[in-house]
């Protein structure tokens, strides 16, 4: 899993059966510093997240289909929560 | 998954059987703001995208799973037409 801002949302009528009506977020990942980690993704939303939330994200399939729970499908990303905070112990060199 | 937009099509004669019937497209990724971000690659398309469309893919072993029970040997498939997004 990894930390990831909702950076928008996705309208798509015509997608895969297995996906009708999953709703789309895209997520950007971040590092712990609050930077971009890798591009933008579309992710399912199972837990209501907003725009401007910071969410867990899983970005493998088969983590995203038990949380779609529609069995084998077509998907490799979804948001499992969303951050309320994410408290890292100072450490030397790191901030 | 990721956002794309489909930028044109590839018509193989010689394949594996597995892809008998499909339609190959060649997308490129996008960034949220609609620029291009990355390499175009080809992907098999399973909800009838065509040229010009935006869409959204799914890349590794699950892009194989929309065409079940056929089994398409793919590493990515299209699974969205993208109607619109929104970013802030």
């Amino acid at each position: 899993m990894m930390i990831a801002r909702v950076v928008g949302s996705v309208v798509s009528t015509q997608k895969n059966g297995k996906l009708e009506g999953a709703k789309l977020l895209l997520a950007q990942p971040l590092e712990l510093d609050g930077k971009d980690r890798g591009p933008a993704v579309i992710a399912i939303d199972v837990v209501d997240a907003g725009v401007g939330d910071r969410v867990l994200l899983v970005l493998d399939g088969k983590a995203a289909m038990m949380a779609l729970n529609r069995g084998l499908a077509g998907v490799d990303a979804a948001i499992v929560g969303v951050v309320d905070s994410v408290d890292i112990p100072a450490e030397p060199g790191r901030r | 998954m990721f956002l794309a937009r489909v930028v044109g099509t590839v018509v193989a004669t010689r394949k594996d059987p597995g892809l008998a019937g499909t339609t190959l497209l060649v997308i490129q990724p996008l960034r949220p703001d609609g620029t291009a971000g990355g390499k175009p690659l080809v992907a098999v398309d399973s909800v009838g995208a065509g040229a010009g469309e935006d869409v959204f893919y799914v890349r590794g072993r699950e892009a194989a799973l929309p065409f079940l029970p056929a089994e398409v040997p793919t590493d990515a498939a299209i699974v969205g037409i993208v109607d619109h997004w929104t970013t802030r």
